[in-house]
C-alpha cells in the first residue's frame, strides 16, 4: 500500500492537514502527513507509540507548531498558535493524561479559562451542562471534587468541557487506556451519539479492535508517516476481521494474523509442588488517594503465572507494593518458600528472591538523570562486587552493565546516557534486566506492557513467559484483559481492594472475568 | 508590677503589635499568592528591602507618606519583575534566584543608602492616624486598634479581599490551577506564565508595601537590613496558613505581639534579653508543628517551572 | 507533548567515546564559568559608576587587599576555613534534595558551644585534646539542633525550608541568650564569652597568620565530595535527592537517610562555627552573626554542588569579602557591595546556563 491518497481539499472538511512535518532533536515526528477531518465521522488515528500520533494532536491543539506544511480550518490555512486559539477554533482535546485540577470541583474545572477579572458564571454553566448531558444521556456530579471521581468519570468531564466550549472537533487521545471493557463500550456509544449530532471526532488509539469497532474512517501512522487510510465506504464494505487484517498489513507491511493473539502455549504445572509464594489474609489500610486491601489470599506455585485482572485503581498498585514491602500492611502473612517475609524490608525481600517490576518506570523505577549503568544497580547499592567497603567499583559496574545491555538488547547510545533519554521500551528493558538478572524466585509484574509499542510489548511478554518457564512464580498485574488471557494460568479479579474471584484460564474464562469485573458472580 | 499591666502599657503593647504585624501580614499575603500559583518566592525579603528603601526615599523627598507607599510598592514590583522574568518566563531555579535577589537587594539598598545619606539616618515625621469614631473610645483596644494609619485598616481589609479572590473569582480558580495542575490551566486556554506573573508581581507589590510600612510607619527611618528576616517570616506564615488569608492575619498578629513585647520590656526596664521573647513565636510554631505536623498541603507544582508539553 | 520514543535507529549499542570527558568539555565549562563572572563584574561596575565610584580603582583595591598583599591573602585563606565547612555541609544537603537553609543557626550554636567549652577544657587537659573535644561537642550540638526539622521531614513530610528557617531564627536568638545569660565572661562589661588564649587556639600555618583550620576545611570538603561521588552512601543520598520515590522503591531507608543528611549537614555547619572560634575569634560576642550560612548558599549553587569547584568559589568569595572590608574602610564603599556582586554573578551564571542549554537544543534540532 503506498502512502496517502487524497490531497484535494474537501469543502466538508472542518480541519485538514497538508504535508505537515514536525521535527524534534534527532527525530522526524511527523513526515508530510495529510489528513482530512469531517463532521459526522469518527476518524481513527491508529499507530504504535512513536508513530507520531501525540505530535499530531499537539499541533491540532495548539501546543506545537508544524515545521512544514499547513493546517486548514474550514478550508482556510491557519496557524494554531495556542491552546486558547485551538479552543476558539472549535477544536477540543481530551488528552491521554487527565487535564483537570484535582483540588477543584467539576464545575470549577469547567469554568477555568474565563477572563480572570470576572466572577465565574456558575448558573450559566449549570444550565448549559444540563442541556448537554441530557442530550448525551450522561450524568455528571458538578459539585464533586475531581480527585473524588473515577478516571472514567473524569474523562466524561473532559468531553463535557469540550462540549461546553462549543467544540466542533473533539480529539480523544488514547482515551480507552484507563477504562474498563464496559467503560470502553460506553465511550464508543457516546462517540456515536456525538457524531450523530454533527461533531467531528478524532480518536487516537493503538488498539486495532477499538479502531475497527468505533471508527468510520481509519488513518494508519507509522514512524511519523501516514501509511494508509480506510475511507468510510470501504469500512462499511468490509467485515471486522477483514478490516483488522487490512490494518495489520498497513502497519506491518505483510499479511499476518493479529500479532497480539498468539496462542498461549499449554504448560503443565506440577500440581503437587509447594507454592513459592503464599499470601494469606493480607490487608492494607486505605489512604486519602488509594483504596486499601481486604483479606487478600492466593498461592503461586513454581512455574505458574497468576494474573490479576481489574479496573485500574482498585488496589493493584497497593497489592504490588505491599508484597514488595513498600507499603505497610495491617495484617496478614506473606510466605516465600514457606518462610514468612511480611516483617522484612524491601531490601531483605529482594535478597530472598522477591522482585517487583513497577509500572511507574520513570516515576519510581529509575532515576532519570542517572546513567543507564547505575540504574541497573539501584536496588543493590552497596553490594559486592559493585561496591567494596562502600566504595564504588566503576570497572565492575560498567562490565556488568555492558553485559546486561547486550543480554537484554537495551538500545542506548552509551552506558553513561541518562536513562530518561531512552525510549519507554528500552527503559523497561533496563528494569527487566535489573529484576530478572539473578536470584529471582517470585516476580511481580505491574502493567509490564503499559505504554509500550507492539514490538516491545511482545518482547516483554516473551520475557515474562520465559520467567515462568524457568520455574519462577509470576504475578502479572494488568488492566489489559487480552494480555492476561494470552499468558496466565489462572486469573484473579481485584475489585475495590479485594479479590472477588479466581478463574482458571480455560474455555470461557473471558466472559467469567468480564462478569466478575462488573460485579456479577462468575 | 502595676506599671506592667497598666492601661497605657497594654495599649502601647497592642499598638506596637499591630504596627509590627502589618509588614508581616502584607508579606505573608503576598507570598501566599505566589505559592498558590506555584512559585516559591524566596526573594520576598529582597522585595521588602527594595520597598523599604524606595518607600522611605519617596516619602522623604516628597513629604507624602502615600507617595512613599507607592514608590515602595513600585520597588517591590521591580524586583518581582526580575523574579517573574527569570523564574516564570524562562524557568530558572526559584530557590537560587530567590536567594540571589535577597542577597543582592540587601547589598544594593545598603549601598544606595550609604551613598544617599552617608551615615546619617534622617527621620520621617510621625504619621497621621485615622481615628475611628466610637470604637476608638474603648479602653485599651480603642487606642491600639482604632487610632492607626489608614493603611493599617486597608491591610486588614486586604485579608478579606484576598479571601474573596481565592474563593469567588475566576482569578482565584486560575491561580489555584496554576499551582496544582498548570497543564490543565494551559489547555483551558489560560496562559500559565501570565497567571504566575500576575501572582509574583502582586507579591512584589505587597512585599514592597510591607517594606515601606516597616520603614515609614514602623521605624520612621531606613537603616540597612531593616527587614531583618520579615520576608522569611512571611514565607513561614504563608506556608503555615496553607492558602487561607485569615490564618496569615492571626499568625502575623502572634508574631507582632511577641515583637512588640520585646520593645515594651525594654521600655519597662525588665531585665530579660529581648532574644528570649523573640524566640517565643518560633517556639510556638515549632511546637505546633511537632504536635500537629501533618503533610503540609502545598500546591503540587510548587517550585516547578511550567513548560508546555513536558510532563 | 513530547515524542513518545527516541528512535531506536541510529542508537548504536555502546558508544565508548561519549563517556570520555573531552578537553572541549573542560574548556566549555571554564568559559561558562569565567564568562558570566566577567559579565557580572561589568554589570556591578556600572552600579559603582552610578554611585560615583571608579570601578577599576575599586576592583584593583579589592584584588590588592584580598589577594595580592601578603596580609590580605593570609586573611583570605583564614576566612576560607569556616566557609569551606559550611559549603561542605550544604553540598551534602542539596545533593540529597534537602534545603537546609538553617546554616546560620547551626553555625552560631556550634560557635557558642565551642566558645563555652574550649576555655573550660584547656584547664583540665592538654590543648590539642581540648580542641578536639570542643570540635566534637560543637558538632554534636549543631546535629541535635537539626534533629527537629529532620524528624519532621522524615516522618511527617513537613517542608524543611520553613522548619530550618525557623530553627535558624531560633538558633540565632538562643545563641545570644546563652552568651548574655549563661556563659558570659564575668570579667568583661560587654556581653561575650570567655576568650580562649591565643596559644591554645588552632595552630597557625608556618610563619603566617593563616589558621590551620583551612586545612581542616579543605579536608572536610574534599572528603564530602569523594563520599558523595564515589561511595554507596553518597549514591544513596543522591538517589534520595534525585528521585525520592525511586529511593523508596529501591528499598533505601529514606527516613534514616534524611536524618543522616541533616545531621551531617548541620554537624559540618557546627564545625564551621567551631573552627572560626577556635582558630580565629577566640570568643563569641553577643549579637555576633556573620551570616556566612546565607552567603555560602550561592557559592554551592555556582559550583554546581561540586566540591572542588566550591573550593574555588569559596576562595573567590573570601577574596571579595576581605578585599571588600578593606575597601569599606579606605574607599568608603560599604562591603555590602560584595553581596551585590555575588548576587549578580549568581543570576548571570544561571542565565548563561539557560542560554547555553537552549543553544545546544536548537543546534541538535
Amino acid at each position: 500500500m503506498s502512502s496517502a491518497t487524497s490531497l484535494s481539499v474537501d469543502k466538508r472538511d472542518i480541519v485538514a492537514l497538508e504535508g505537515v512535518t514536525k521535527r524534534f532533536p534527532g527525530v522526524v515526528a511527523n513526515d508530510s502527513v495529510d489528513l482530512a477531518i469531517r463532521p459526522g465521522e469518527v476518524h481513527v488515528l491508529l499507530g504504535e507509540n512513536g508513530a507520531g500520533k501525540s505530535t499530531l494532536i499537539g499541533m491540532l491543539s495548539g501546543l506545537q507548531q508544524p515545521d512544514e506544511g499547513r493546517i486548514l480550518v474550514d478550508g482556510e490555512p491557519i496557524a494554531i498558535t495556542s491552546p486558547r486559539h485551538a479552543l476558539a477554533l472549535g477544536i477540543g482535546t481530551v488528552f491521554q493524561h487527565v487535564m483537570l485540577v484535582p483540588t477543584l470541583t467539576v464545575a470549577q474545572n469547567l469554568l477555568l479559562g474565563g477572563p480572570w477579572w470576572q466572577r465565574p458564571k456558575t448558573e450559566e454553566l449549570e444550565a448549559r451542562v444540563a442541556e448537554i448531558t441530557r442530550a448525551l444521556g450522561i450524568t455528571v456530579k458538578l459539585h464533586a471534587k475531581v480527585s473524588e471521581l473515577s478516571l472514567g468519570e473524569q474523562q466524561q468531564v473532559e468531553i463535557l468541557r469540550a462540549m461546553v466550549r462549543n467544540s466542533r472537533l473533539l480529539i480523544l487521545d488514547e482515551s480507552t487506556s484507563m477504562l474498563t471493557p464496559k467503560g470502553i463500550d460506553e465511550l464508543g456509544a457516546l462517540m456515536r451519539r456525538l457524531v450523530e449530532q454533527g461533531l467531528a471526532i478524532v480518536f487516537i488509539t493503538h488498539k486495532l479492535k477499538e479502531a475497527a469497532a468505533f471508527g468510520d474512517r481509519i488513518s494508519v501512522l507509522k514512524l511519523g508517516r501516514k501509511v494508509g487510510e480506510i475511507p468510510p465506504e470501504r469500512f462499511r464494505a468490509l467485515g471486522e476481521q477483514a478490516i483488522v487484517s487490512e490494518i495489520v498489513e498497513l502497519m506491518f507491511g505483510k499479511q499476518k494474523d493479529d500479532p497480539e493473539a498468539s496462542e498461549r502455549p499449554v504448560r503443565t504445572i506440577h500440581a503437587g509442588a509447594a507454592p513459592l509464594l503464599q499470601v494469606h489474609e493480607l490487608a492494607v489500610a486505605p489512604t486519602d488517594d488509594a483504596p486499601g486491601l481486604l483479606s487478600i489470599s492466593f498461592d503461586i506455585r513454581p512455574g505458574e503465572l497468576l494474573g490479576i485482572a481489574g479496573i485500574d485503581g482498585n488496589g493493584q498498585k497497593q497489592l504490588a507494593e505491599a508484597l514488595a514491602g513498600q507499603r505497610a500492611t495491617v495484617s496478614g502473612s506473606v510466605r516465600l518458600q514457606g518462610t514468612p517475609i511480611e516483617a522484612l524490608s524491601v531490601g531483605e525481600r529482594r535478597e530472598r528472591g522477591l522482585r517487583y517490576l513497577t509500572d511507574d518506570r520513570l516515576g519510581e523505577g529509575t532515576v532519570g538523570t542517572f546513567p543507564v549503568s547505575i540504574n541497573f544497580f539501584l536496588k543493590q547499592v552497596g553490594a559486592a562486587p559493585f561496591w567494596r567497603n562502600g566504595v564504588e567499583q566503576r570497572a565492575e559496574i560498567d562490565k556488568r552493565a555492558a553485559q546486561l545491555v547486550r543480554e537484554y538488547d537495551v538500545r542506548t547510545p552509551s552506558l553513561k546516557t541518562p536513562v530518561a533519554r531512552l525510549s519507554g521500551g528500552n527503559i523497561q528493558k533496563v528494569l527487566l534486566a535489573r529484576e530478572l538478572a539473578e536470584g529471582a524466585k517470585v516476580v511481580i509484574f505491574n502493567k509490564p506492557t503499559y505504554g509500550l509499542d507492539l514490538a516491545n510489548t511482545l518482547a516483554s511478554r516473551q520475557r515474562i513467559r520465559n520467567t515462568a518457564a524457568r520455574g519462577l512464580a509470576v504475578l502479572l498485574i494488568s488492566t489489559d484483559l487480552e494480555e492476561l488471557l494470552s499468558m496466565c494460568d489462572r486469573i484473579a479479579v481485584i475489585s475495590n481492594g479485594s479479590l472477588v474471584g479466581t478463574v482458571e484460564n480455560v474455555g470461557d474464562a473471558r466472559s467469567k472475568i468480564g462478569r466478575l469485573m462488573i460485579g456479577l458472580a462468575a | 508590677m502595676t506599671g506592667l499591666f497598666s492601661e497605657v502599657f497594654l495599649s502601647a503593647l497592642l499598638f506596637g503589635a499591630v504596627t509590627a504585624a502589618i509588614p508581616l501580614l502584607l508579606a505573608g499575603l503576598g507570598e501566599q499568592m505566589s505559592e498558590k500559583a506555584g512559585v516559591l518566592n524566596i526573594g520576598i525579603e529582597g522585595m521588602m528591602l527594595a520597598g523599604a528603601y524606595l518607600g522611605f526615599v519617596g516619602a522623604f523627598y516628597s513629604g507624602s507618606l502615600w507617595l512613599g507607599f507607592l514608590t515602595g510598592a513600585g520597588g517591590g514590583i521591580a524586583v518581582a519583575l526580575v523574579m517573574a522574568l527569570l523564574c516564570v518566563r524562562i524557568g530558572l531555579n526559584q530557590i537560587v534566584i530567590g536567594i540571589a535577589l535577597t542577597l543582592g537587594l540587601e547589598g544594593l539598598t545598603a549601598l544606595l543608602h550609604h551613598f544617599q545619606f552617608s551615615r546619617s539616618y534622617p527621620r520621617l515625621p510621625a504619621v497621621d492616624v485615622t481615628v475611628i469614631p466610637l470604637l476608638s473610645g474603648i479602653p485599651v483596644i480603642g487606642l491600639a486598634l482604632f487610632r492607626q494609619h489608614l493603611i493599617v485598616y486597608l491591610a486588614v481589609a486586604l485579608v478579606f479581599a484576598m479571601g474573596y479572590i481565592y474563593r469567588r473569582t475566576q482569578l482565584g480558580l486560575n491561580l489555584q490551577a496554576a499551582g496544582d495542575k498548570p497543564a490543565a490551566l494551559d489547555v483551558a486556554g489560560i496562559d500559565v506564565a501570565r497567571t504566575r506573573t500576575i501572582a509574583v508581581l502582586t507579591t512584589g507589590a505587597l512585599a514592597g508595601l510591607g517594606g515601606a510600612f516597616l520603614a515609614n510607619v514602623g521605624a520612621g527611618l531606613f537603616i540597612p537590613f531593616i527587614t531583618n528576616g520579615a520576608g522569611f517570616l512571611g514565607i513561614v506564615l504563608a506556608m503555615l496558613a496553607r492558602g487561607r488569608p485569615v490564618w496569615v492575619l492571626f499568625g502575623a498578629l502572634l508574631f507582632g505581639v511577641c515583637l512588640s513585647l520585646t520593645t515594651a520590656m525594654q521600655v519597662a526596664g525588665i531585665n530579660i534579653p529581648t532574644d528570649v521573647i523573640q524566640m517565643l513565636p518560633f517556639l510556638a510554631v515549632m511546637i505546633m508543628l511537632v504536635l500537629f505536623g501533618r503533610r503540609a498541603s502545598l500546591p503540587a507544582a510548587l517550585g516547578i517551572p511550567y513548560e508546555r508539553g513536558v510532563r | 507533548m513530547s515524542i513518545d520514543t527516541v528512535p531506536a535507529a541510529g542508537a548504536t549499542a555502546l558508544d565508548a567515546t561519549a563517556a570520555v570527558v573531552t578537553r572541549r568539555d573542560i574548556q566549555h565549562r571554564l568559559l561558562m564559568t569565567i564568562g558570566p563572572i566577567l559579565a557580572a563584574l561589568i554589570i556591578a561596575g556600572c552600579i559603582l559608576l552610578a554611585v560615583g565610584v571608579d570601578p577599576l580603582a575599586y576592583y584593583g583595591f579589592v584584588l590588592e587587599r584580598g589577594l595580592l598583599s601578603p596580609l590580605g591573602i593570609q586573611q583570605t585563606l583564614t576566612r576560607m576555613a569556616p566557609l569551606l565547612f559550611l559549603a561542605a555541609g550544604l553540598i551534602v544537603a542539596f545533593r540529597a534534595g534537602m534545603w537546609n537553609l538553617g546554616g546560620d543557626g547551626q553555625f552560631l550554636l556550634g560557635a557558642v558551644t565551642a566558645a563555652a567549652s574550649a576555655p573550660v577544657f584547656v584547664e583540665v587537659m592538654p590543648a590539642w585534646l581540648a580542641l578536639i573535644c570542643s570540635f566534637v561537642i560543637a558538632m554534636a550540638v549543631a546535629m541535635l539542633w537539626s534533629l527537629v526539622p529532620a524528624l519532621l521531614r522524615a516522618y511527617q513530610g513537613v517542608n524543611e525550608i520553613i522548619t530550618t528557617l525557623m530553627m535558624t531564627f531560633l538558633g540565632t536568638s538562643l545563641a545570644n541568650v546563652l552568651v548574655k545569660l549563661m556563659i558570659r565572661d564575668p570579667g568583661t562589661t560587654v556581653p561575650q564569652t570567655r576568650t580562649l588564649p591565643v596559644e591554645d587556639r588552632l595552630p597557625r600555618l608556618f610563619d603566617t597568620t593563616i589558621t590551620s583550620g583551612l586545612l581542616l576545611g579543605l579536608a572536610a570538603i574534599i572528603t564530602v565530595h569523594l563520599v558523595m561521588t564515589r561511595t554507596a552512601f553518597g549514591l544513596k543520598l543522591r538517589i534520595v535527592g534525585a528521585n525520592p520515590r525511586a529511593a523508596i522503591h529501591a528499598g533505601l531507608g529514606v527516613p534514616n537517610l534524611t536524618i543522616a543528611v541533616f545531621a551531617i549537614s548541620a554537624g559540618l555547619a557546627g564545625l564551621a562555627g567551631a573552627v572560626d572560634i577556635l582558630g580565629v575569634q577566640g570568643n563569641v560576642r553577643a549579637d555576633w552573626n556573620p551570616a556566612y550560612g546565607l552567603a555560602v548558599i550561592p557559592v554551592v549553587f555556582l559550583a554546581r554542588m561540586n566540591g572542588f569547584a566550591a573550593i574555588g568559589f569559596v576562595f573567590l568569595l573570601s577574596v571579595l569579602s576581605i578585599g571588600g572590608e578593606s575597601a569599606a574602610r579606605r574607599l568608603g564603599v560599604p562591603n555590602h557591595f560584595t553581596l551585590v556582586l555575588v548576587s549578580i554573578v549568581l543570576i548571570v551564571l544561571a542565565l548563561a546556563e539557560y542560554i547555553d542549554h537552549r543553544y545546544n537544543q536548537s543546534r541538535r534540532a
